[in-house]
């Protein structure tokens, strides 16, 4: 066998090589003993930010319960990859039902554990954007409501992509899907008053919501570690780059995850009963047009003569979100 | 133990001792009493180990079902018509995947116009979604068909939906013979499950599946309702055997020797067709009667056999197949030895509508007489439909069509009678 040699390096955000570290303290993904409980071999499109965010999430999940973990999964592309009968991708105890029905059948397999006195068996739900913030979005906030012991985990490539990449209400202004083209004197999906779901998770001031990105690997370990510590409901709300519907690189998917963060675009943070607890600042602020311009989904606005307008409307909305959860240095969480 | 019960109390009490293990409540008429007396068992600590969880909508009580059951619980819930068609997605899903759920149907119309009376389109616009189908004639037998539903489903592995008259029975209050915890355990074993999630032995359940398997999987569903029809009848006599009476099968006949006139019903309803049979019986009419106990899986044999000397049948349905006619003719049609032309559909009932032995001894009489019309709707006010198909075609903006008729009819208050 031969030997890779070790070398020092740093990753471009605080993540320092697993080999750094002793052994006890490197990320899940880099144990030998990982579970892959998302198996390789599904058949997720090449950089699919939303597989890695499930192994990730998973993963890290099973670490934290002894492996006593069973997932109820919505439809969606995470389903549809990773089951393509007779086959499976998942090493753990796994439920498909339906599209919108995931964190109720969560908390149906939840009641049962809790019947049959096997309450260290945990529970998680998970979803696209749309089973979560659309269709699934009335039995999530029941699960909220009645702090049903469960850990809802929304993979957020911001627009229904199994059915071929479709506005959902998490798709951010602007973008081009293809319910939202950007034809005529249209430019993509329209500016509303929004869906922000972490949010709206708190606003049920369940014991833990956290958001995270694929591209911080131990900042979305350690909040699915920190959400199995509590009981009741929970959610994590995960920004997973989709290339296929962005239009992006499939080798960019964490650099799009990245820029998300440094933009102030998608706010990292962690909350409990209703308060934010924790923010990931900012390192390097940048614009958002950093940003948008390597996505063919805002590629109109930037063919000439450009949506200067609209590109600063964005930008307003990164600001927003930099002073609300204090997101630089110098700024306090309000 | 004999008691007087209401209907909904009496079925809580029959679930009650099924030993549930997670219930999922949302209230819609009629069906609320059953949960509530349901709910109150679980607060007191009599059902423990369950959960009672009260959801959010019909989609998540089913939903929470599924979740319950794959998990390996005995999980029961219960609905009636708009929540039936909330649900109707999660319905046809516990089936596909095989959960043995059992649920109360509380049988009620469907709106448009908002009706909260008794008929039977809810249960039966899910009569293709894949789960057992049981309707309860009386408060005795509504009790005995959810102990049978539990055994049944969990041996199959199949969902089962026990339909009770909406209020006719579920707000009646009749004596009831209640069996002991000890007769419905000699019954009912504990639940098994042929599928369950476990992180000691990982499955993937409910995976796409594609044309290369759909139909097999789908041709296993009817497999298993064809091999109902040999166990409902065998768990019928078990049943006899254990609680000394009785109850369920796939369908009972009353009468029907020499019979050249069978009238075919299900539900509560088969009551006053009985009592009409008996006035017309005590005159020398020949007429019998068969009452489907089992809608899904279709009994072709018995309903076959029932039917094999009948000169004329009569379905009378609390239905209606908008465009064609009857739902359950349309099956009895289908098992019929007889011409198709000799199947009477008689549309009866709708919305709560008073069933009366006069009706249906007219109606009756006319088939006898070969004056029965292929499809009629019983004690339909004619002239008041003419009136609003006039206005239609009077005035292009004739307005909506409900609050058209009860202001022709000139009263506010629902006329049930
Ligand atoms: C009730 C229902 N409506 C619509 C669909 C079609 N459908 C299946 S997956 C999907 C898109 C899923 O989008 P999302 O939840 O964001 O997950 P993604 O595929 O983007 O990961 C849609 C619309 C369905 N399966 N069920
Ligand atoms: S379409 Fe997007 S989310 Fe779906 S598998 Fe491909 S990359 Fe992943
Ligand atoms: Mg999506």
């Amino acid at each position: 066998m031969t030997h890779q040699p070790i070398r020092f390096y740093q990753t471009g955000t605080f993540t320092v090589g697993n080999r750094l570290l002793a052994q006890e303290q490197r990320s899940v993904q880099a144990q030998a003993g990982r579970t892959n409980s998302l198996n390789s071999g599904h058949r997720a499109c090449q950089g699919c930010g939303e597989a890695l965010g499930a192994r990730y999430a998973i993963d890290a999940a099973m670490d934290a319960t002894n492996r006593q973990l069973v997932a109820a999964n919505a439809t969606g592309c995470l389903e549809v990859f990773s089951t393509p009968y007779p086959e499976t991708s998942w090493q753990i105890p796994w439920i498909h039902s339906l599209f919108g029905n995931a964190a109720a059948v969560a908390t149906g397999i939840a009641a049962a554990m809790r019947v049959k006195g096997r309450e260290n068996v945990r529970v998680v739900a998970q979803g696209g954007d749309g089973g979560t913030t659309d269709i699934g979005f009335g039995c999530l906030s029941g699960m909220f409501e009645r702090n049903d012991d469960v850990l809802y985990i929304c993979y957020d490539n911001e627009a229904y992509m199994n059915t071929g990449v479709q506005r959902s209400s998490a798709t951010p202004p602007a973008a081009r899907t293809n319910t939202t083209m950007p034809v005529g004197s249209s430019t993509g999906a329209r500016f509303g008053q929004g869906k922000n779901l972490p949010r709206i998770a708190m606003a049920h001031e369940i014991p833990y919501v956290a958001t995270a990105t694929v591209a911080e690997l131990r900042d979305l370990e350690a909040k699915v570690r920190r959400a199995m510590e509590f009981r009741g409901a929970r959610y994590i709300h995960i920004l997973v780059p989709c290339p296929l519907g962005w239009g992006h690189g499939s080798a960019e998917t964490i650099r799009m995850a990245r820029l998300a963060k440094e933009t102030g675009i998608f706010p990292v943070f962690e909350a409990e009963h209703g308060e934010v607890t924790n923010v990931s600042k900012i390192r390097r602020p940048l614009p958002v047009e950093e940003y948008l311009r390597p996505q063919t989904r805002f590629a109109h606005l930037f063919k000439p003569p450009g949506h200067p307008e609209i590109i600063a409307r964005l930008q307003q909305l990164a600001d927003r979100n930099i002073r609300r959860y204090g997101l630089l240095d110098t700024e306090a969480a309000s | 133990m004999l008691k007087q019960v209401e209907g909904s109390a009496a079925v809580a009490e029959a679930v009650a001792l099924c030993r549930p293990e997670v219930i999922c409540a949302y209230p819609i008429s009629p069906q609320t009493h059953i949960v509530e007396g349901l709910g109150k068992l679980v607060s007191a600590g009599r059902l423990a180990p369950c959960e009672f969880i009260n959801v959010e909508s019909e989609f998540a009580a089913m939903s929470v079902a599924i979740g319950a059951s794959a998990a390996g619980a005995r999980a029961y819930t219960a609905t009636a018509s708009q929540g039936l068609l909330f649900m109707a997605e999660a319905v046809f899903n516990a089936a596909g995947l095989g959960l043995p759920i059992v649920m109360t149907v509380a049988n009620r119309a469907l709106g448009a116009p908002i009706n909260i009376w008794n008929d039977h389109t809810d249960a039966l616009s899910q009569r293709d979604c894949g789960w057992i189908q049981l309707f309860a004639e009386d408060n005795q037998e509504a009790l005995d068909l959810h102990i049978q539903a539990f055994r049944l489903a969990e041996e199959l592995s199949l969902p089962v939906m026990v339909c009770m008259d909406g209020f006719i029975l579920t707000h009646a209050y009749e004596r009831v013979d209640l069996p002991t915890q000890e007769q419905v355990d000699a019954y009912l074993p504990p639940y098994e499950p042929r599928q369950v999630l476990d992180p000691a032995d990982p499955v993937s359940i409910g995976a796409m599946v594609g044309p290369e398997a759909f139909m097999e999987v789908r041709y296993l569903a009817h497999a298993k309702q064809r091999q109902a029809l040999e166990l409902i009848p065998a768990w019928a006599d078990e049943f006899k055997r254990v609680f000394g009476r009785e109850s369920g099968g796939l369908a009972h006949t009353y009468r029907l020797e020499d019979a050249e006139t069978v009238v075919v019903a299900l539900g509560s309803v088969l009551g006053t067709i009985k009592d009409t049979v008996d006035e017309l019986r005590d005159q020398g009419v020949r007429i019998g009667v068969l009452g489907i106990t089992c809608f899904r899986p279709w009994p072709t044999a018995a309903v076959r056999a029932a039917l094999a000397n009948a000169k004329r049948v009569v379905v009378l349905e609390k239905s209606l197949a908008v465009g064609l006619g009857g739902i359950v003719s349309n099956n009895v049609s289908a098992s019929y030895p007889g011409s198709p032309d000799d199947v009477h559909t008689v549309v009866a009932g709708l919305g709560g509508r008073a069933i009366t032995r006069a009706s249906l001894r007219r109606v009756f009489t006319e088939a006898i007489e070969g004056r029965l019309e292929h499809v009629t709707f019983l004690d339909l006010d004619h002239k008041l439909v003419e009136r609003v198909l006039a206005r239609e075609r009077e005035q292009r903006r004739s307005g909506p069509i409900a609050e058209g008729i009860l202001k022709d009819l000139g009263v506010v208050a629902a006329k049930i009678g």
